[in-house]
């Protein structure tokens, strides 16, 4: 379309700028990342963001579409990164690779590229590989595992043997267990108390990376990139079926706060389920996603046989979305209280 | 003030850029060499040009009369002679033509006899008229008729009056001028309207970047009528949308589907309101508009400019800079681009804004949405331009009405936020023209139908009252055999008939006559059967084969125009759902800032 149409004044906004600022916000997490388990992360950040280019570009190639218009859109930078903190640090860097294709090559450009995918593709990718790689994507590196930065690269490059002593069981992993074991066999607060995972209200070291994603999503927010619908009623629905467990069975279930710090709980809110290609985009809407979002990922990730459910619980709300979106929509100016 | 002041959602703060045109007060501009006058320079129908080439003018002079109650008087904006009545190119995005009448002044300035009038003394409907033949329409840009406004409705009261002074488009700065300088008359003017309306509280809105109006009308106010109030509403576009105003000062929200009337509520600018006065105390019809010339010009200021006027003789006064690309008018939210300076000022021109490449940069090329609900939250109608937008590309205009696109007043806010920079005005105004021209085929095409069935039910009853006459003659001539032969009568009167059919027809009733009751009956069953296949074989073709989506979609359109007919009357109370075709001098937006 021409130019010459109004309005002629235009907002200093674009989508460039709103992915930067997604990937500023992605900071403070990332740095308690590294300060929690050292460079690697900085490693698989860049293995993730050069797939993810790489990957765009042939795409957009492919499907003859601008190259540097989208390449530097920064929308592929947040999916790479988004992929890259929900796996485990220490993956052998062709799982993070294939994770970052299959986010930006099915789950993006298959359904049409930028602002076209119904589902989030680095929940996608996450879900693929989990289920794909289900031994990988559940090494954690065990807390006090100190390895010196070539051991960590080579570890991520396949060059130096995946020691078993590596992976420990992350904070859910020892609660998952507890519950297993059954009733009375374990008490969470003692574990809570004794283990060497937990720290001061989750788990240790997570608590502040989580705490960082918190941060960040605060300034998303405040910076009006972001709104606060569906990142509250994600916490909310979590909280709630954490805190009912909770109360109901305090020995076998973890306190809310718990939950919250642990696992993808923080990133989800405030980096998934805000995506807003794959999210709902009511006032109402918002909330009904981010609230079952919230509820089904504690489910998924207490009863269920993967590690974390944030994942699922987006994937499968975002299935959601159109029927939410149908049915929440607000009245319009002059049409609430039609007389 | 006191005011409890109410918000509207949404809205946008561009940059203002309105301090640079009020350093001087109003200009007059020079008379031009030749004046092209449009006849159209409203919204409703156009006025019928009453002089032609040759005739000399007075100023002040009607040279068109309003030719439907919805539409305003155009008259000379000085004396002089007509050189001719012809097409010339209108000051409007299409850059097509409309009839002018093309004046050269003869420099005396003769006005023709002024009435004054006492608006008290008169019944409000020749008040309205006055204001009709008078040519007041709504000078914030959608020149509405304003009489058509003035009538209250009968069942409910009228509450509120509110008059916009707020000028929320940015540059804009006439209103603001005329406040400052002639707050008098205004005040005078919104007083004959509030006569009209019987309205209860009159409330002045006046954006509060404003100090200087806000200041120069409660001054007025106080001595000329202190129970008006004058009220700073928060400078945020577009708080001078008239269903925006509404809503800040009352609480109202105004939908598409109403009128403001039915809420009591009615809303005017200042420039109206002021040329009413001038209109009824002076007798001076509205010859003049004060204009905006700004943006990329060394003089930016307000200029009282004749009607008619060519705009490269207008946009000379304020001397563009060299690197001036185009010339927009109107605001830059909701302007469009001159497509021609020979476009003569009309009504609706309340500001031209030179535009550079570096005032206002062309826009980054545009990106996919990326359903961020930005634009949903700019929209002061709260509506999902994202979602709007989805449906006008693919086409898919019913769902568009179910989001409401007719209540999208194009204020360009949507577009204004989006990240992805895309023109999703343009894309509401294409769905919204192309409903348009269905709903018009739609009409064709039913106005078709109803004379095919028309001309199938004449057939039909041609063809049964043939055969009634058939069988009559049948039944005569049956009749006539059974009759005893008397050599003596003339045929029998009734067998007249029968003469005048055709000889084979008569022949063969004749040769299957036996009961002539039964003939005339079998004669009138298979007319009737013959009608009915006929109207059967018709009628599929036109509804019966509809798919259940064409059928909704008819149903659906049955709805809008029923909508569209109160939308039509709500352009009444200032919602101006109408836009104009090609060659009106008015601006295609649904509704501009007020009328
Ligand atoms: S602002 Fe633009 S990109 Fe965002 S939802 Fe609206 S149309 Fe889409
Ligand atoms: S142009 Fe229409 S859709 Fe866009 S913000 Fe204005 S009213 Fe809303």
């Amino acid at each position: 379309m021409s130019w010459s149409t109004p309005p002629y004044l235009l907002a200093d906004v674009s989508v460039r700028r709103v992915m930067l600022q997604v990937l500023v916000a992605l900071l403070p997490g990332i740095a308690a990342y590294v300060w929690l388990i050292g460079p690697a992360i900085i490693l698989q950040l860049l293995i993730a963001t050069l797939a993810a280019l790489l990957g765009e570009a042939l795409m957009l190639r492919l499907r003859r579409r601008p190259l540097l218009l989208f390449l530097t859109d920064g929308s592929a930078i947040v999916t790479a990164w988004l992929v890259a903190l929900a796996f485990p640090p220490l993956s052998p860097w062709w799982l993070t690779v294939v994770g970052v294709l299959f986010a930006i090559v099915v789950a993006k450009h298959l359904y049409g590229g930028l602002g076209q995918n119904p589902f989030n593709p680095a929940m996608i990718a996450f879900a693929a590989c989990i289920v794909s790689f289900p031994a990988l994507m559940s090494q954690w590196p065990a807390l006090g595992l100190r390895l010196s930065l070539a051991e960590q690269f080579g570890i991520i490059a396949g060059l130096a043997p995946r020691v078993d002593a590596m992976s420990g069981a992350t904070p859910l992993d020892a609660l998952k267990t507890a519950l297993k074991l059954g009733d009375g066999a374990v008490d969470v607060p003692t574990l809570l108390a004794t283990q060497e995972v937990f720290g001061n209200f989750a788990g240790r070291g997570w608590e502040w990376v989580s705490t960082g994603y918190l941060l960040g999503g605060l300034w998303l927010w405040q910076r009006k990139v972001i709104t606060w619908q569906a990142p509250a009623a994600f916490v909310g629905g979590l909280s709630l079926l954490a805190g009912i467990l909770w109360a109901w069975n305090p020995q076998q279930f973890a306190n809310p706060l718990f939950h919250l710090f642990s696992g993808g709980s923080l990133l989800g809110a405030f980096f998934i389920v805000t995506d807003p290609v794959s999210g709902s985009t009511t006032f109402r809407g918002k909330l009904i996603f981010g609230f079952l979002a919230g509820a089904i990922a504690y489910v998924i990730r207490v009863f269920g046989g993967y590690p974390d459910g944030v994942a699922f619980a987006v994937l499968l709300m975002n299935l959601c979305v159109p029927l939410i979106d149908m049915y929440t929509q607000a009245p319009i100016f002059g049409m609430k209280n039609p007389k | 003030m006191l005011a409890k002041l109410f918000r509207f959602k949404g809205g946008v703060k561009p940059q203002t850029n309105k301090a640079i045109s009020v350093h001087e007060p109003i200009g007059r501009a020079p008379l031009p060499a030749r004046l092209f006058v449009p006849l159209h320079q409203s919204i409703g129908g156009a006025p019928n040009p009453l002089v032609q080439a040759g005739d000399s003018v007075l100023k002040g002079q009607l040279i068109g009369a309003a030719d439907a109650w919805v539409s305003a008087a155009v008259h000379a904006p000085t004396s002089g002679r007509v050189l001719a009545v012809e097409e010339h190119v209108a000051a409007h995005p299409s850059g097509l033509p409309t009839l002018c009448v093309v004046i050269e002044p003869d420099g005396r300035d003769e006005w023709i006899e002024r009435r004054p009038v006492d608006h008290h003394s008169l019944p409000p409907e020749r008040v309205r008229e006055l204001l009709r033949d008078a040519g007041v329409v709504g000078l914030g840009g959608a020149a509405f008729p304003s009489h058509a406004k003035l009538t209250p409705a009968r069942a409910v009261a009228m509450e509120h009056l509110v008059i916009n002074g707020a000028e929320c488009e940015p540059f804009m700065t006439c209103d603001d001028m005329l406040m400052r300088e002639r707050a008098d008359e205004i005040v005078r003017g919104i007083a004959i309207f509030r006569e009209l309306l019987s309205a209860r509280e009159v409330l002045i809105g006046i954006e509060d970047n404003k100090q200087e109006a806000i200041a120069a009308m409660q001054e007025a106010v106080l001595r000329l009528a202190p129970d008006y109030r004058v009220v700073a509403v928060p400078t945020r576009y577009p708080a001078g949308g008239a269903k925006q105003l509404i809503r800040v000062l009352t609480g109202k929200e105004v939908p598409a589907s109403r009128r403001s009337t039915e809420l009591g509520v009615q809303c005017f600018n200042v420039a109206t309101v002021y040329t009413a006065y001038r209109a009824l105390a002076c007798g001076e019809p509205v010859l003049s508009r004060i204009v905006t010339l700004t943006g990329n010009v060394e003089r930016p200021r307000n200029w009282e400019v004749w009607l008619g006027t060519p705009m490269r003789e207008v946009v000379a006064l304020a001397r563009p800079r060299a690197d001036s690309s185009s010339f927009l008018m109107g605001g830059p939210m909701m302007g469009f681009e001159i497509p021609d300076l020979d476009a003569p000022v009309v009504k609706a021109t309340n500001c031209i804004i030179a535009a550079s490449p570096a005032l206002f940069p062309p826009p980054p090329p545009e990106m996919p949405c990326i359903r961020c609900g930005a634009c949903a939250e700019a929209c002061p109608h709260e509506l999902q331009p994202f979602e709007l937008y989805w449906f006008a590309r693919a086409r898919n205009f019913g769902k568009t009405q179910e989001y409401y696109i007719f209540d999208c007043i194009e204020c360009g806010c949507c577009s204004y936020v989006c990240p992805s920079h895309i023109p999703l005005v343009q894309y509401f105004r294409f769905a919204k023209s192309e409903i348009w021209a269905r709903e018009r085929e739609k009409q064709a095409a039913d106005a078709a139908k109803e004379r095919f069935e028309l001309r199938n039910a004449r057939a039909e009853r041609e063809q049964a009252e043939k055969a009634e006459r058939l069988a009559r003659a049948a039944s005569a001539k049956a009749s006539e055999k059974r009759a005893p032969p008397d050599p003596g009568n003339k045929p029998a009167p009734e067998s007249a008939p029968a003469v005048d059919q055709p000889p084979a027809a008569a022949g063969e009733v004749a040769m299957t006559a036996g009961d002539a009751e039964a003939i005339r009956k079998a004669a009138i069953a298979a007319a009737i059967e013959r009608a009915r296949s006929q109207r059967e074989s018709a009628q599929p073709r036109n509804t019966d084969r509809l798919s259940a989506g064409q059928q909704r979609e008819i149903a659906a359109v049955e709805a809008r125009r029923a909508a569209r007919s109160t939308a039509a009357t709500a352009a009444a109370s200032g919602t101006a759902a109408a836009t104009d075709s090609g060659g009106a001098a008015v601006p295609p937006a649904g509704s501009r800032r007020d009328d």
